[in-house]
């Protein structure tokens, strides 16, 4: 084990070396790796993540006369350009920009969503959700349940790009799901990719509750895949078993599972050992069965994400696998995240849970 | 107009325009201010030592004038130690003394200058707090919030909407109901000015600290300037607006250029010493671009540096394969 330590401290002195003598800040952190199962058959075409949700919003539109998308600057596209192309197809009255003002824009899909259309809003970045907290939580989260279910606003998804791309510092870097998923009434999805993307974001918008859609914005370019024309839907609420094995279950969502997915490999090629692999996708309500079936054959278990670790969510996933699963476990149950500190300006490749912190937690986990 | 302040006016200008065209796209985090420098100009002229500052995003201009030097701007914009957050912030979070601060969140700072403006007024200070936010900003709920709260308590507090025209693409026209931004504060007095020529903001600015001095309450200023780039480093500023109108702002209304001719023309300064001032200031500002590349960056255990004035505990919670991160005060506290 000792050896295991000595080993990785040599790698991540070597990883700080490498960033410091870099000119250039590390732009990515991961590889990504393509979904290659195809949800449908039939036609596909190359995307990336932002024609992939570009796609599933087209779609929307064309079916759904009800729908309309609107938030800042969306009418060029928005800035990560998701909504390319879509005014010019559908109108000014269905793809239209707002006012800077998020409390309103939240507030004003509600409403919308409550008299009978199809809201699609965007929040330019993650981290200016928060001026529209109170609407998301007080309002609509619990406009079902407040009138007895006279009323709901489950025609509204929420879209908005959300943690590190390299240079986000502070504000354009956060990861806000746990937030939201202390809020009974909301569902909280987070894609890893192209495919993952259109499926998840075409069952959010047709979902008949109030759905949070953070995409992870470094995957808008980075990530290309095959993805089917055709319409088709991912499930809410299950989870992806992407990679299997039995020496260890790894959890991530969204940028995080291709972190993981390499250091599943790594621990194939230098310890010889193989892994569950899970993507959470649904981070409320999350797939208890999946991940607790994997850590029951596993017995060990590691969780990772980029927000804070404190209240991170995998907290409230290592409180239910130590409850379900606590007569299998093999080791303490291990989380690999952020720091309880801001996202950083200057150390993003510090803060972030990179494969090589990963493994190093895989490499201990699995020798308890 | 006496000499010494439309030299100072002159070397700010120029040094804004010049500390502009040093971003370039060679430094990381963007310059966003290029030609809206008369706001920051003509008002820092105007304001006493004792007077604040609170703005959003496009902060480096003002940065310098509130007495950084262009090493500790570009720095932050490169995330070195030399910056004046120590590269913790990065474009959007320069600090300087009454100088509250670029904010990265549209709108968030108004408040926090509408409670400036009070510390002001409590202290008995004589200060004034100028919290500047942008057209697009104009449009947030909060900003109404402390409209009825500088008011209702008549604090000395000077609202200026800087109005280039878009908030990131969208017009103006095409994003608020109202495009007269001084007249939206109802019953907080508003002054239109023209945000292009920095003799304007100067003695705006100075009418509105003896207004604001004289016990009447807050006043809000809109400011009309232009953008000329796009609103960050991934917006080329074209897809939402013609080349032509940008070129004819450039033509006509250029805050530096117009500002350049009327000194000449005045003879208060000749080509020759203009140019002798751009030489200067440009051969400054190439010194400082190459310093704050190569600048080193703090070290990484500064990560869990200033979270917290007392932490509780002895670290910072995090996972990490080594030793956890110890929380350390780096910042001087008073």
């Amino acid at each position: 084990m000792s050896s295991a330590i000595r080993k990785n401290c040599f790698l991540i002195s070597k990883l700080f070396k490498n960033v410091n003598n870099c000119s250039k800040r590390l732009s990515s952190h991961f590889i990504y790796f393509p979904d290659n199962e195809k949800p449908v058959d039939g036609e596909t075409s190359k995307m990336n993540m932002m024609q992939a949700i570009n796609n599933a919003m087209d779609i929307t539109l064309k079916n759904d006369p009800t729908a309309v998308v609107f938030g800042e600057d969306v009418a060029f596209g928005g800035v990560f350009r998701c909504a390319l192309g879509l005014q010019e197809k559908y109108g000014k009255d269905r793809v239209f920009n707002t006012p800077l003002c998020e409390q309103g824009i939240a507030g004003f899909g509600i409403g919308l969503a409550t008299a009978g259309a199809t809201a699609i809003a965007e929040i330019q970045f993650a981290d200016y959700i928060f001026p529209a907290f109170d609407q998301l939580v007080n309002e609509a989260a619990k406009a079902r349940y407040r009138s007895g279910g006279q009323f709901d606003c489950g025609a509204l998804t929420v879209r908005t790009p959300c943690s590190a791309v390299g240079h986000g510092g502070l504000y354009h870097s956060q990861s806000p799901e746990a937030f939201f998923a202390h809020v009974p009434g909301l569902k909280v999805v987070v894609p890893r990719g192209p495919i993952a993307a259109k499926g998840l974001l075409l069952s959010c918008i047709r979902e008949r509750d109030p759905c949070i859609f953070l995409e992870p914005k470094i995957l808008y370019r980075s990530a290309a895949e095959e993805v089917p024309l055709e319409d088709y839907t991912l499930p809410l609420g299950e989870a992806q078993l992407l990679k299997e094995g039995d020496a260890a279950t790894l959890i991530g969502w969204g940028t995080q599972v291709h972190v993981l997915l390499e250091v599943a490999q790594m621990a194939e090629e230098e310890l010889g050992i193989k892994c569950d692999v899970i993507d959470l996708q649904s981070i409320l309500p999350w797939d208890e069965d999946t991940v607790c079936n994997s850590v029951k054959k596993t017995g060990r278990c590691l969780i990772s994400h980029e927000a804070p670790l404190t209240s991170g969510f995998g907290a409230e996933l290592a409180a239910t696998i130590q409850e379900e699963c606590f007569l299998h476990l093999e080791a303490p149950i291990a989380r690999v995240t952020g720091w309880d500190a801001p996202f950083p300006h200057v150390f993003e490749p510090f803060y972030l849970p990179d494969k090589w912190r990963c493994y190093h937690t895989l490499a201990e986990l699995v020798k308890y | 107009m006496a000499t010494p302040s439309s030299t100072r006016s002159t070397v700010g200008t120029g040094s804004l325009f010049a500390l502009g065209s040093a971003s370039g796209g060679a430094i990381a985090g963007g310059m966003c201010s290029a030609r809206q420098e008369a706001v920051a100009v003509g008002m820092q002229t105007a304001m006493r030592n004792i007077d604040s500052v609170i703005t959003a995003y496009r902060c480096h201009g003002w940065t310098y004038l509130m007495g950084v030097n262009m090493l500790g701007v570009l720095a932050e914009l490169t995330g070195r130690g030399s910056g004046c957050s120590r590269g913790k912030g990065g474009s959007m979070h320069l600090y300087a003394r009454n100088f509250y601060g670029g904010n990265g969140i549209v709108g968030a700072q108004v408040p926090l200058g509408v409670g400036v403006a009070f510390a002001h007024k409590y202290r008995g200070d004589g200060g004034v707090c100028f919290a500047l936010y942008g057209d697009g900003a104009a449009n947030q709920g909060q900003l109404f919030e402390v409209y009825n709260m500088a008011k209702l308590w008549d604090l000395p507090c000077v609202f200026v909407c800087e109005n280039n025209g878009y908030g990131m693409g969208t017009s103006v026209d095409r994003s608020s109901a109202s495009t007269d931004y001084y007249s939206r504060g109802d019953y907080v007095p508003g002054l239109w000015v023209d945000g292009m020529d920095a003799l304007a903001t100067r003695e705006a600015t100075r009418f509105a600290i003896d207004y604001c001095t004289s016990g009447k309450g807050p006043l809000l200023m809109e400011m009309e300037t232009y953008r000329y780039s796009g609103h960050s480093m991934s917006d080329p500023g074209t897809s939402y607006r013609t080349r032509e109108e940008v070129q004819e702002v450039r033509q006509t209304r250029d805050p530096i250029t117009s500002f350049k001719e009327k000194i000449i023309n005045q003879e208060l300064v000749t080509p020759d010493q203009l140019k002798e001032i751009d030489a200067r200031i440009r051969k400054e500002v190439d010194e400082a671009t190459k310093l704050s590349k190569t600048d080193p960056e703090i070290g990484v255990e500064e990560l869990s540096a200033d979270i917290y004035c007392n932490n509780l505990e002895d670290s910072i919670r995090g996972t990490h394969p080594g030793a956890p991160l110890k929380h350390i005060q780096v910042a001087v506290r008073n």
